[in-house]
């Protein structure tokens, strides 16, 4: 899918997506026959009578595992429950698969309805958690520490992809009602809404919020590099943006409360960027829940033995094991990729050629960092070789000479590292 | 929640550059072919035998390396016979079969395999190995006295050894032209300054190699030359006969430049870059060494790991 060019001496350098002023309306796939909801917490005894076979559940109506208070998914259709299962996600995470048969018409719940008169952080938790976008409303409430700032991301973190710019520019209204609302239910008075530079002058100044731009190059977008931008800091070992007091978001989850607010009805309708092996882009609007094989056949793109089937962008997302995989709440892009133009990584060691030191956009020592990282020494790679500035954006990786899965060692030593920190407050 | 599909799953970034390390090697190789092939016409079969002696027998050692610690057979990332190849063309065209085979066995063994293999060496192996070789059998390493029954329609005194013999005064029997073009006794490969500017260039805009230390490497060895003739031209030849002759070419372009030894940040680069064009001209007109070169890079070998110390600072670190 990319070369190197025949004169090597300059970087590759990547912009973002920038969609033309004409919109798109999205490509509206047809009912899937059934959905699978993943609420966010592990299978455990007793379930509640509602999550059983055969039940039958409306849209919009909040599923928990129990009556305890817990995380909680809304039902994106109507439908009878018809198989409850255990699923293992990323980096351990445990959900509880829900799946549905989908009945053609939609029965919708009153209950969100009834709480539109007095709306308070807790009532919009419950129901928006999984609401497209994913609102982090969670976040916000169980912060320990009062967050001061949200950040709006109105653009795309990842290359390819068109999600949030298209909601940022096809959901004004809903975006401005989605800050009001926040600014009310949240008590936060600082909401900064960061946009792609060169899609900025159109938008200075409509919506409640302090609207700043970000270079339109890779990776200016990512987390990390905003929150460097911003606060001109980063996230030491152990850090959380909330625990800095600061809680990202996308634009579509802000539409999506705005949305809720003005509709009385939570929304289901994901906007999901399609990109097929050609490179081909449609954006879509699915039910969330709705397995990732229809869109694909909406596409008509079929995929084959060892082709590569990925949930968000080409340099940060994830790959995944099935085309039966639900369209989930922050799923912006699906990226389907010919086992032609899979390059593979491998164990070969470091040249020290230095192309990773060249390209990385926070300066890390990359070269050396991963001579400790190979060696299991993350500690020292934290301490020694700026381990905590990268900003996950996979250049790295990108362009390395050996192949060596570099974002893959750097995930890694994160995460291990973070589990190290809870295990020695332990053992004081 | 299975696919009918045996899909890939890995992880991020999902794309590549496309680039790979053996395209690295062969491409240093192709760009070593000009001055190879400069040597050859000018030396002849003797020089034929050795450079294939040397390439065929890195990879051997190179074989029997893997054989022996169980490791991958790594000959097709084409190190080996990169590192067969400098080596080549560092040596005189008379050097018997069996100093060829300890010279590689030197640089893939001693030079390379116990530091940890590729990536992981301290110094240039090539340039190892021929400072432990020359140091083994002085007089095969001589060019002098090896080359004396060859003969050549050009001044046959290698102009160092020459210089540091009877003075600048010598630098007269030279012609410029003709040093430039590789009418002069030396390495088979390290002679002809136009061939190995030439594939120095090619290796600038591929990519493979980064200006700064070619870049750097002559300056400091220029204006460090210049100096000393200014300040005693009756002692010390001028600048431009310590470019043209000796290893000094190929050493800013090949040597110097290894991936493993020399420093990824540019100004860590230029300070390594300078500091071999100074320390060569060091040896060679105050030390005992007719040719400084590859002293001088082991020694900036040595200092790579501290000058890469000196990088900007990652974001979001303030001290
Ligand atoms: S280390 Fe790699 S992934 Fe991290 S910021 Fe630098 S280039 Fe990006
Ligand atoms: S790009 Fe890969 S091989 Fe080159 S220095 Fe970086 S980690 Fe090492």
């Amino acid at each position: 899918m990319l070369s190197k060019p025949f004169f090597g001496y300059t970087q590759p350098k990547f912009q973002y997506e920038l969609l033309s002023t004409k919109l798109p309306r999205p490509a509206i796939t047809t009912q899937p026959a059934t959905v699978t909801l993943l609420l966010p917490r592990e299978m455990g005894p007793n379930p509640s009578p509602i999550l059983k076979p055969g039940v039958k559940v409306r849209t919009g109506q909040r599923l928990t595992w129990d009556e305890n208070p817990g995380p909680a998914v809304v039902s994106s259709v109507t439908g009878t429950i018809t198989g409850i299962s255990a699923h293992l996600g990323d980096y351990g995470r445990k959900f509880t698969a829900i799946a549905i048969a989908v009945d053609p018409k939609d029965d919708w719940d009153k209950q969100f309805a009834e709480t539109r008169g007095d709306l308070t952080l807790q009532a919009l938790t419950a129901h928006l958690t999984g609401a497209p976008g994913a609102p982090p409303l969670e976040t916000i409430a169980n912060a320990t520490r009062p967050i001061e700032t949200i950040v709006i991301y109105g653009g795309d973190t990842d290359l390819l992809v068109d999600t949030n710019l298209y909601v940022l520019k096809s959901q004004t209204a809903a975006i401005e009602q989605g800050i009001k609302t926040l600014k009310k239910v949240t008590g936060v008075e600082r909401i900064i809404m960061m946009v792609p530079g060169d899609s900025f002058q159109n938008f200075d100044g409509h919506f409640g919020a302090d609207v700043r731009a970000v270079p339109n190059s890779y990776p200016q977008g990512q987390p990390l590099m905003i929150y460097y931008r911003l606060f001109g800091r980063i996230l030491e070992q152990g850090q959380t943006f909330e625990g800095q007091g600061v809680v990202f978001m996308r634009a579509e989850a802000v539409a999506s409360i705005g949305k809720a607010v003005t509709d009385g009805r939570v929304p289901m309708e994901k906007i999901v960027t399609v990109v097929d092996k050609q490179g081909q882009k449609k954006v879509f609007a699915a039910r969330i829940g709705t397995p990732v094989g229809n869109l694909l056949k909406a596409m008509n793109i079929t995929l084959a033995d060892r082709d590569r089937l990925i949930f968000g962008g080409p340099m940060t997302g994830t790959a995944v094991y099935s085309e039966e995989l639900p369209v989930l709440p922050d799923t912006d892009a699906i990226l389907v990729q010919d086992s032609h133009d899979v390059v593979l990584s491998s164990d070969y060691p470091c040249i020290n050629c230095g192309e990773c030191v060249r390209i990385c956009p926070a300066n890390v020592g990359v070269n050396v960092l991963v001579r400790y990282l190979e060696a299991g020494q993350y500690q020292e790679g934290a301490n020694l070789y700026d381990l905590y500035s990268c900003v996950e954006c996979g250049l790295c990786s990108l362009v390395c000479v050996a192949r060596i899965p570099i974002l893959q060692y750097i995930k890694l030593a994160k995460f291990e590292l973070a589990r190290e920190v809870p295990a020695e407050e332990e053992n004081e | 929640m299975n696919s009918q599909n045996k899909l890939l799953v890995s992880h991020a970034p999902f794309w590549h550059i496309g680039t790979a390390v053996p395209a690295r090697h062969y491409n240093t190789i192709i760009a070593a072919l000009p001055a190879i092939l400069m040597g050859l016409s000018v030396f002849g079969v003797p020089a034929l035998a050795v450079m294939s002696m040397s390439i065929a027998s890195a990879i051997g050692w190179e074989l029997i390396y893997t054989k022996i610690a169980k490791r991958p057979n790594t000959l097709g990332d084409g190190h080996a016979v990169m590192i067969g190849t400098i080596f080549g063309m560092l040596l005189p065209a008379t050097l018997p079969w069996w100093a060829v085979v300890t010279g590689t066995f030197v640089a893939i063994f001693i030079g390379k395999q116990i530091f940890g293999g590729i990536g992981s060496n301290p110094f240039n192996p090539a340039v190892l190995a021929l400072a432990i070789i020359s140091i083994s059998w002085k007089n095969h390493l001589d060019f002098d006295a090896q080359l004396v029954h060859f003969n050549f329609d050009f001044n046959a005194a290698h102009p160092l050894v020459a210089l540091k013999a009877f003075g600048p005064e010598v630098v007269q029997g030279y012609s410029l032209t003709q040093l430039f073009l590789g009418q002069q006794v030396g390495g088979i490969g390290s002679t002809c300054g136009l061939a190995l500017i030439i594939g120095g260039l090619y290796l600038i805009i591929r990519g493979f190699v980064r200006w700064e230390i070619p870049f750097a490497f002559i300056l400091g060895l220029f204006i460090t030359a210049t100096l000393f003739h200014m300040a005693a031209p009756e002692r010390f030849a001028g600048p431009m006969f310590h470019l043209l002759t000796g290893y000094t070419l190929i050493g800013a372009f090949f040597l110097a430049t290894e991936d493993a030894t020399s420093p990824v940040y540019p100004l860590p680069m230029l300070l390594y870059g300078a500091l071999g064009g100074i320390m060569t001209i060091l040896i060679r007109n105050i030390g005992s060494y007719p040719d400084g070169i590859i002293y001088a890079i082991l020694v900036i070998n040595l200092i790579n790991p501290l000058v890469d110390k000196i990088r900007p600072k990652a974001i979001g670190k303030v001290a």
